[in-house]
C-alpha cells in the first residue's frame, strides 16, 4: 500500500475518495429495504400512541386502513384521564421512579469503588475476589430468582424505631426489596476497571505526596476523569431496571409499592379497554423513548460496550 | 510486594518531607489494604447477599421440601425433587419449547440483526436516524411489547384483519394465539421484532472495528459484495459473532415475561417455559424445594451450553 510513487498515490487517492463515495450513497433498493424496516419497527409503537388518544370503538374501525396509524377522528385525552382515575398510575410512576433512580446511584457508587480498588489498590486476595465478581456474570438473574425469594424470606432485616435497631423479617412487599439486589453488578464494575486503566497512575501518586488518602483519589480525581464510563454504566442499569417485571412480580403485593410493569395487570384483569391499555402503555414508554432519543449516542456506545465481554 | 516499597523509598526522600522508614511503609501497606477492602466490600457483600447464597441455596433446597411459609420444618428428601420433575410432562414440554424458540430465535435473530447493521454501515446521514428506528423496540418494555402484539394477534387484531385485506376476503382468522399450533410461532415473531435492534447495534460496533483497507484490498482483487461479506466481515466479526451467539442463547433459554403477560404458558402447555414453571410452582404453589430443582436444571444447562460454545469459540 504505501511503495510507490508520488504520482501514484495522488491518484490512487482520487480513485479511493469516489469508490468512497460510491460505496457510501445508496441504491434506490436499499433505500426500499431500509424503508421497510423502519415501517416495520415503528408502526407497532406509532399505533399505540395513536390509538391511546381514540375511543375503542374507533380503534377497532380504523384497523384495517391506515387510519390505524393516524390520529384522525375523534381524538380526545379520554383514555389517560381514565388511566388515572381507575388505576393508580401515578404512584406506580413515582414507585419506578424511585426505585430505578436508587438503584442507578447506589449502583454507580458501589460498582466504582469496588473497581476502583481492584484496580488501583494492593489488597490480599484480590485474584479471588476479581474471579468471583466475574463468575456472577455469567449467572443470569432468572436462575437464581426463585432461591432468591426464598432467601429473602428468611433474611432479617434491620429495621430503626424509636428504640433503636432492630431485626424483622418484612423484606417482602417494599421498595427496598426491589432495590438492594440490583445495586451491584459485576458488569459494571468490569466497565468501570477497563476505564480506570486509561487513566495514568501517575495523578494518584501526585494526589498521594499532597497528603489525599486513597477514597480522596478515587472520589477527586479518577471518578470525575471517568464521565463515559458512568453514563455507559447508568444507561445500562436503568433501562432493566425500569422494565423490571419477573422480580417485582413475586415480591410485591400492595398496591402502595407495585412498580409501573406490575400496573399493566390492572388492565388485563377488568374488562379490556384497549384504549385504555395503549393510553397507560405509552405512559410508561414514552419518557424512555424520549431519553433514548436525546442520549442515543450514550445509547449507541453503551449498547457496544456490552459487545466487548467474553 | 518488596520491590514496590524499595523503588518507592529510593524515589521518595526528594521530596524532602518526612523520610519514610520501612517501619512507614509496611503501614502504609496495611493502610491500603484496609482502604481497599472497605471500598469493596458493599460490592462484595451485596454480591454474595443476593447471588452468590442464592445460587448455592438452588443446590440446597433442591433438595429439600423447603416451602415458602410452612408450619412444618424444611426436611432433607434426597433426589425425591428431581425424580418428580423428570416424569412431569409439563416440565419435558417446557424443555422442548425452550429449546424449539432458542433453535429457531438465535440463528434467526443473530442473522436479521446482522442484515441490518451491515445495511445501516454507511456513513450516510439517514443511517443515524434508520438505528434509532430500528433500536425503538428494544427501549420499549417486553410487558409493553407483549400488550401490544396481544392485540395485533387477538382474534379481530391487526393482523388478520391486514391479512384479510391483502388476499381479498379468502382469508380465516386465526386465533394465533389461543391455537396450540400458532401460540409459540407468534411469540417467536414478536420476540426477534423487540431485540434484534439491541443485536444490530453489537454487530454495527464489530463491524466497525474492521479496517476500511481492508474492503478496499478487497475491491482492488475484485472481490465484489457477498465475496467481500465472507472474506473481510465474516472473519473479522468472530469475537463479535460467539458474543452475540451466547448472549441470545441465555436470554433465549430464560424466556418468562411474554408468556407470563401473553398465554400463561397455554394453551395446552404449547409456550409454557422451565423459568415460567419454576416461578408457577415456587412462587404460585409456593415449593419452593420442588422450584429450585428446576432452577437448579436450568442453571446447569445454561451452563453447559456456555462451556460447549466457549470451546467451540477457542478450539477455532
Amino acid at each position: 500500500m504505501t511503495i510507490g510513487t508520488a504520482s501514484s498515490i495522488s491518484v490512487h487517492e482520487d480513485k479511493t475518495i469516489k469508490e468512497k463515495y460510491r460505496r457510501n450513497r445508496l441504491s434506490i433498493g436499499g433505500w426500499l429495504v431500509r424503508i421497510l424496516f423502519a415501517c416495520l419497527f415503528a408502526f407497532p409503537l406509532i399505533f399505540m400512541v395513536v390509538s391511546s388518544f381514540k375511543p375503542d370503538d374507533e380503534i377497532m374501525a380504523d384497523l384495517s386502513s391506515v387510519k390505524a396509524f393516524l390520529p384522525t377522528g375523534n381524538v380526545s385525552l379520554d383514555n389517560y384521564a381514565q388511566v388515572f382515575t381507575r388505576v393508580p398510575a401515578g404512584r406506580f410512576l413515582l414507585n419506578s421512579v424511585f426505585i430505578t433512580l436508587v438503584t442507578v446511584v447506589l449502583g454507580v457508587l458501589v460498582n466504582s469503588m469496588a473497581a476502583f480498588a481492584i484496580q488501583r489498590l494492593n489488597i490480599r486476595f484480590k485474584k479471588i475476589i476479581f474471579t468471583f465478581i466475574l463468575a456472577t456474570l455469567m449467572v443470569p438473574f432468572e436462575t437464581y430468582a426463585i432461591p432468591l425469594l426464598w432467601w429473602i424470606n428468611q433474611l432479617p432485616r434491620p429495621a430503626i424505631d424509636q428504640f433503636g435497631l432492630y431485626f424483622t423479617r418484612g423484606w417482602m412487599d417494599t421498595l427496598t426489596i426491589q432495590i438492594i439486589p440490583f445495586i451491584a453488578n459485576a458488569f459494571s464494575v468490569y466497565l468501570y476497571m477497563q476505564y480506570f486503566e486509561t487513566i495514568p497512575k501517575d495523578l494518584d501518586e501526585a494526589a498521594k505526596v499532597d497528603g489525599a488518602g486513597w477514597f480522596r483519589i478515587y472520589s477527586r480525581i479518577v471518578m470525575p476523569l471517568s464521565g463515559p464510563a458512568t453514563a455507559t454504566v447508568v444507561i445500562l442499569s436503568f433501562l432493566p431496571m425500569w422494565n423490571q417485571y419477573l422480580w417485582p412480580l413475586m415480591v410485591v403485593q400492595s398496591e402502595n409499592n407495585r412498580p409501573v410493569m406490575i400496573g399493566v395487570q390492572y388492565f388485563q384483569q377488568m374488562t379490556t379497554s384497549w384504549g385504555q391499555i395503549m393510553a397507560y402503555s405509552s405512559l410508561i414508554t414514552l419518557p424512555i423513548i424520549a431519553v433514548f432519543v436525546i442520549f442515543q449516542r450514550q445509547f449507541v456506545s453503551s449498547i457496544a460496550a456490552t459487545g466487548v465481554k467474553g | 510486594m518488596s520491590s514496590s516499597i524499595q523503588t518507592t523509598i529510593i524515589r521518595q526522600p526528594a521530596d524532602g518531607d518526612t523520610a519514610l522508614t520501612p517501619n512507614n511503609k509496611s503501614a502504609e501497606v496495611i493502610h491500603e489494604n484496609r482502604a481497599g477492602w472497605l471500598m469493596l466490600a458493599p460490592a462484595c457483600i451485596l454480591l454474595v447477599l443476593f447471588i452468590g447464597i442464592p445460587v448455592a441455596l438452588a443446590f440446597v433446597l433442591s433438595f429439600t421440601n423447603a416451602r415458602t411459609i410452612s408450619p412444618n420444618p424444611t426436611r432433607f428428601i434426597g433426589l425425591n425433587n428431581f425424580t418428580r420433575l423428570f416424569s412431569d410432562p409439563t416440565f419435558w414440554r417446557a424443555l422442548l419449547n425452550v429449546a424449539i424458540f432458542a433453535v429457531v430465535v438465535v440463528p434467526v435473530q443473530a442473522g436479521l440483526g446482522l442484515f441490518l447493521a451491515v445495511l445501516i454501515n454507511k456513513k450516510v446521514r439517514s443511517s443515524v436516524f434508520f438505528r434509532t428506528v430500528y433500536f425503538l423496540p428494544v427501549v420499549t418494555s417486553m410487558v409493553v411489547v407483549s400488550l401490544l402484539w396481544m392485540f395485533i394477534y387477538q382474534n379481530d387484531g391487526m393482523l388478520n384483519q391486514v391479512l384479510e385485506k391483502l388476499t381479498f376476503h379468502h382469508w380465516t382468522a386465526v386465533d394465533w394465539l389461543n391455537n396450540p399450533q400458532t401460540a409459540l410461532g407468534a411469540i417467536i415473531v414478536m420476540s426477534i421484532w423487540q431485540a434484534v435492534g439491541q443485536h444490530m447495534l453489537i454487530w454495527l460496533s464489530g463491524l466497525q472495528t474492521i479496517s476500511a483497507e481492508l474492503y478496499e484490498a478487497a475491491e482492488l482483487d475484485g472481490c465484489d459484495a457477498w465475496h467481500q461479506f465472507t472474506n473481510v466481515t465474516w472473519p473479522g466479526l468472530r469475537s463479535t459473532r460467539n458474543m452475540i451467539l451466547i448472549t441470545i442463547t441465555i436470554a433465549a433459554l430464560s424466556l418468562f415475561t411474554q408468556i407470563n403477560v401473553m398465554t400463561q404458558g397455554g394453551p395446552r402447555d404449547s409456550t409454557t417455559t422451565v423459568v415460567f414453571e419454576a416461578v408457577r410452582s415456587g412462587f404460585q404453589q409456593q415449593e419452593m424445594g420442588y422450584a429450585s430443582a428446576i432452577t437448579l436444571v436450568f442453571f446447569l444447562i445454561i451452563m453447559a451450553i456456555t462451556a460447549v460454545q466457549r470451546r467451540i469459540t477457542h478450539s477455532n
